[in-house]
């Protein structure tokens, strides 16, 4: 098991490095000098332009500024803004938000995804189990940016006239009940596509021999399926919800500007506007984090749960 | 209490002079797009207690969807039973209820899968698995269930069994996961064991030894002991009675020695042709003209008739009965005193 | 006589195996499993063809798909109004709501709604069109090339693969159009295929290493068949079916991804016309006036559902070769 730990995290080490590269060399040819967009329509001394370029080594080739970047990135540090605050401390409340929608995303799509599929997959064949398929479709095919928008007329307006206040429209609030709304938009395609998921591997199972076996020994039905079956139907289930947990994070721009919610897509987007480096890196580069952490937690989790990795 | 398994309260399903199980008439059909397939047609057998019954028969001669419906494991649907009996002790298992027939099942009349590997739950380890026999049925505790699971796989000969009772299906051999199914199925005694073709995907030495330790179980009970196979050569030693199945209908039914003296009918004595020997030195083996009948399509008449060296015009016409032809055997064939007298030649 | 029958019965056979995965519905046509009793040399193609042509989901997807094309290729037959001229939009018109003149309403500008989103799906189609036969032409040749070769090659592209993979997709496209100091189609387009090529790379690569162990291409290669001759011969047509698969479904995503990178102000730019453009547009005001928002989402989801179905549909149709 420690060795297998070990040897994902090997394996993780050169594709940390070549996003990182990637994500570095589309910064670097952004159009537009970061100084000058610091400055913005004041004049500025030639003199302090020049510290401020070496300061931050923007006269020196590409790969060396990179150098200098990943260097600091294994020390944990992210950098700084050309405003001088560290690029960290700046994330940091960013992140936060993100996390929360994204965290709130994957808890109902995992309730109400993995939920319907057992249903349909329990029902199979029958009206409910097209029902649930249709609508299903039909959700994975509506882009996140229509959802947004029409849940947050029909359940946040609609619904606040109607005198229920459930769902907060925009912006962040004290508490995590904001973050529902947007949390659903964000995890809506995720919802149908767990959902499908769910029903085919526990059809799957369903059908398995070991599955007759358990009938085969007399077991009452629940423990046939609620043990035998779906014990090995969750196996697939835990691998996509992992891997989303990256797509999420990643996808929340959309969700978080129909929104207004101030996560890391909306940092991101300032940053690049204002030609901040160090900061639209950062924020990629701990999104790419993610993803490989959330990688190699759904492999230890498939080793958990499959004992044929675990010892294969 | 009633979870009992003291003989007494075992036989208590109902007065029973008659056989330990007993098949009579059964009809099982599936219904699919193309219409129904009607995979068993009036099949009707028996089994004593200490008896153990070789079922013969090509794959799709219904022979496994007997033991599953004599399980209660049909797929249902597509498998719909649509007629006969299936008594156990006197009772006819197909009108019970369902909760009634899982306190029977796996615990009373128990079977074993031919692909013990698929047969297994991956997830769980073999003592999880046996244990489970055993906490679920006797409402034994964790550690009890642990402890018979070791008996039992010591019981199937199952080396090191107090380590191995911690391993997962994957990490045994073949014939060691065979073992452990076996285990599984005679954990509660059960009065009936099904084994549906328990060698077939083992290798040739693996598969005598399984083959002994079913005997050997199957003689140390009173248990008696179906085992469903393709292959005859199996048969010879371990049974008691044959009952070879073709086309979903039983085509002959005897003692394994006289079936091995003079089969009766030609479906039999062509299986027994197509094999090796020892009391046969020096004759020609030959293989069954022709392949099994399309259950799709079956052909009029007696199902073996296109393949048949005996058949006459009214084979197409009429379905044999199966001709009482001896105190315990029968032979569905018109013909049956011919093949009789050509197999003594 | 050689090998070449041997992928003909190849096929014929997989194709009648049932499906154990069934996405969608229980639409199968029996009529086709009521043929495969008789023994017909029967391609992979039009097995699925008639396949296809029985399933209700198909037909549906392909009607929306045809009309959307006609759409975008001849707005004229949909529309007299000129969205581009700037003459049909009225300010004193603006958010009014659905009418006999304007039937989907105006919007912020006074503007035709209907005009605008019947010329949007020019756009739209372009953009899902070239991006997915450049990721499926990129992508599935490297993922051939790979798969075939195996060794230093394969470890090379597929280690590349999972360094894309790692790239948030729609920040990855945000970045890269921010390179461009003004969007168009084909900058969304070249945002979109850098991101999306590795997904059919690892299609193609799976598919032709399931392919490449298949026991009819092992016995072209015991016949002593040519690495040309086996690959386009034995193994490209098994790693086509899944790479249109995924394609047709993807068509669907980068139309939407085109409408989501455009709203977020780096896809599309004014004067052109999105259905993501007037999405974003429409938003300010989208609490009072929902129509401007709402009719090309309508539109940009009915896309998307389509291309979905095909897809779904396409896959049903071709099922041995995916799982």
């Amino acid at each position: 098991m420690g060795r297998y730990i070990t040897r994902r995290l090997i394996q993780a080490i050169p594709v940390l490095l070549g996003a990182t590269l990637l994500i570095y060399a589309v910064v670097f040819a952004l159009p537009g000098d970061p100084i000058e967009a610091l400055a913005g329509d004041k004049r500025i001394d030639p003199h302090i332009v020049d510290v401020l370029r070496e300061r931050y080594h923007l006269n020196d080739p590409f790969l060396v500024q990179y150098w200098h970047y990943l260097t600091g990135l294994f020390r944990g540090d992210f950098g700084v803004t050309f405003a001088g605050v560290p690029v960290g401390e700046v994330m940091a409340g960013k992140f936060q938000v993100t996390v929360n929608l994204a965290m709130t995303a994957l808890v109902i799509e995992a309730v109400i995804g993995i939920g319907l599929g057992l249903y349909a997959a329990l029902r199979h064949g029958r009206a409910q189990d097209t029902l649930i398929l249709a609508s299903t479709l039909v959700l994975i095919s509506i882009p996140t940016l229509v959802t947004g928008f029409v849940l947050q007329l029909l359940l946040g307006v609609r619904l606040k006239q109607a005198g229920l206040d459930l769902f907060p429209v925009a912006g962040v609030t004290g508490d995590l009940r904001g973050y529902l709304l947007p949390g659903f938009v964000l995890a809506g395609t995720s919802i149908a596509y767990l959902a499908r998921l769910t029903r085919a591997s526990l059809a799957e199972t369903l059908r398995a021999d070991y599955v007759r076996t358990a009938i085969a020994k007399g077991l009452p039905r629940r423990r046939v399926v609620g043990r035998h079956a779906l014990r090995n139907a969750l196996i697939p289930l835990v691998t996509y919800l992992g891997a989303d947990l990256g797509t999420l994070m990643g996808g929340a721009v959309i969700t978080e500007t129909i929104f207004n919610l101030p996560g890391m897509g909306q940092q991101l987007f300032t940053s690049v506007y204002l030609r901040e480096q160090p900061v639209v890196v950062g924020t990629v580069t701990f999104l790419v984090l993610v993803y490989i952490l959330a990688n190699l937690v759904v492999d230890l989790l498939y080793a958990v749960l499959d004992p044929r990795i675990r010892y294969g | 209490m009633w979870r009992s398994t003291t003989p007494a309260a075992r036989g208590g399903a109902g007065p029973h002079d008659g056989p330990l199980l007993a098949v009579d008439d059964l009809h099982v059909e599936f219904v699919t797009r193309q219409g129904v397939v009607k995979a068993v047609n009036g099949v009707s057998y028996w089994l004593n207690p200490g008896e153990t019954l070789a079922v013969l028969g090509e794959s799709g001669s219904g022979k496994s969807v007997t033991a599953q419906a004599i399980m209660g494991i049909l797929d249902t649907p597509p498998a719909r039973v649509s007629g006969g009996r299936i008594r156990f002790r006197g009772t006819d298992l197909l009108k019970l209820r369902e909760d009634a027939r899982s306190q029977i099942r796996g615990r009373r009349i128990a079977m074993i899968f031919q692909d013990a590997l698929s047969a297994l739950n991956p997830v769980f380890t073999v003592g999880a698995q046996i244990g489970e026999m055993f906490r679920v049925h006797l409402g034994d505790s964790r550690r009890e269930a642990h402890r018979k699971a070791i008996e039992l796989m010591d019981r199937v000969r199952i080396p090191g069994a107090r380590q191995r009772v911690h391993d997962y299906p994957h990490q045994f051999s073949g014939g060691m996961r065979q073992r452990v199914m076996i285990a599984m199925a005679i954990a509660l005694d059960p009065e009936v064991l099904i084994a549906d073709e328990p060698t077939t995907a083992l290798d040739v030495t693996v598969q005598a030894q399984i083959m002994e330790l079913l005997a050997e179980l199957r003689r140390e009970s009173d248990m008696g002991l179906i085992l469903i196979t393709h292959d005859l050569g199996v048969v010879a030693d371990v049974a008691d009675r044959i009952a070879v199945m073709y086309g979903g209908r039983i085509v002959e039914n005897a003692l394994v020695h006289d079936v091995y003296r003079a089969p009766a009918h030609p479906y039999t004595k062509g299986l027994l042709e197509s094999i090796p020997r020892v009391d046969r030195k020096g004759r020609q083996l030959s293989a069954i003209e022709g392949t099994p009948p399309n259950p799709l399509d079956m052909p009029p008449g007696c199902a073996f008739t296109p393949r048949c060296s005996y058949r006459q015009d009214n084979c197409v016409a009429d379905v044999p009965p199966l001709h009482r032809i001896g105190p315990t055997r029968g032979s569905a064939c018109h013909y049956w005193r011919e093949v009789l007298d050509g197999s003594h030649g | 006589m050689g090998d070449s029958p041997a992928p003909a019965t190849g096929h014929a056979r997989h194709a009648r195996r049932p499906s154990r995965f069934r996405s969608s519905g229980s639409s199968r046509g029996s009529g086709r499993r009521g043929r495969a009793q008789e023994i017909r040399p029967a391609s992979l193609w039009s097995d699925a063809w008639q396949d296809l042509r029985g399933r209700p989901l198909f037909v549906g997807a392909a009607f929306i798909i045809i009309v959307f094309l006609a759409m975008s290729a001849f707005p004229r037959l949909f529309t007299s109004v000129n969205p581009f001229d700037a003459a049909t939009c009225q300010l004193s018109d603006a958010r009014q709501g659905v009418s006999g003149l304007h039937w989907f309403g105006t919007d912020n500008l006074g503007c035709d709604v209907y005009a605008r989103v019947v010329y949007g799906a020019r756009n739209s189609v372009v953009i899902g069109v070239t991006t997915t036969v450049a990721t499926a032409l990129f992508g599935g040749l490297l993922g051939l090339v790979a798969g075939f070769t195996g060794g230093a090659v394969d470890t090379l592209f597929s280690r590349i693969t999972e360094i894309f993979f790692a790239i948030p997709s729609v920040l990855g496209a945000l970045l890269i159009l921010s390179v461009f100091r003004t969007g168009n189609v084909w900058t969304v387009v070249l945002a979109l295929a850098v991101l999306a090529w590795p997904m059919t790379f690892r299609i193609a690569r799976a598919a032709v290493i399931t392919a490449k162990s298949q026991d009819y291409v092992l016995a072209a290669v015991g016949l002593g068949a040519s690495a040309p001759r086996i690959m386009f011969r034995h193994i490209l047509p098994n790693a086509v079916a899944p790479v249109i698969v995924v394609a047709t479904i993807n068509l669907g995503t980068f139309v939407a991804a085109e409408a989501g990178l455009s709203f977020l102000g780096v896809g599309l730019n004014s004067p052109d016309i999105s259905w993501g453009l007037m999405i974003a547009d429409a938003r300010r005001r989208f609490l009072e006036a929902p129509g401007p928002l709402l009719f090309p989402a309508l539109f940009l989801s009915l896309t998307v559902l389509a291309f979905i179905m095909l897809g779904d549909a396409v896959r049903d149709a071709l099922d041995p070769k995916l799982r």
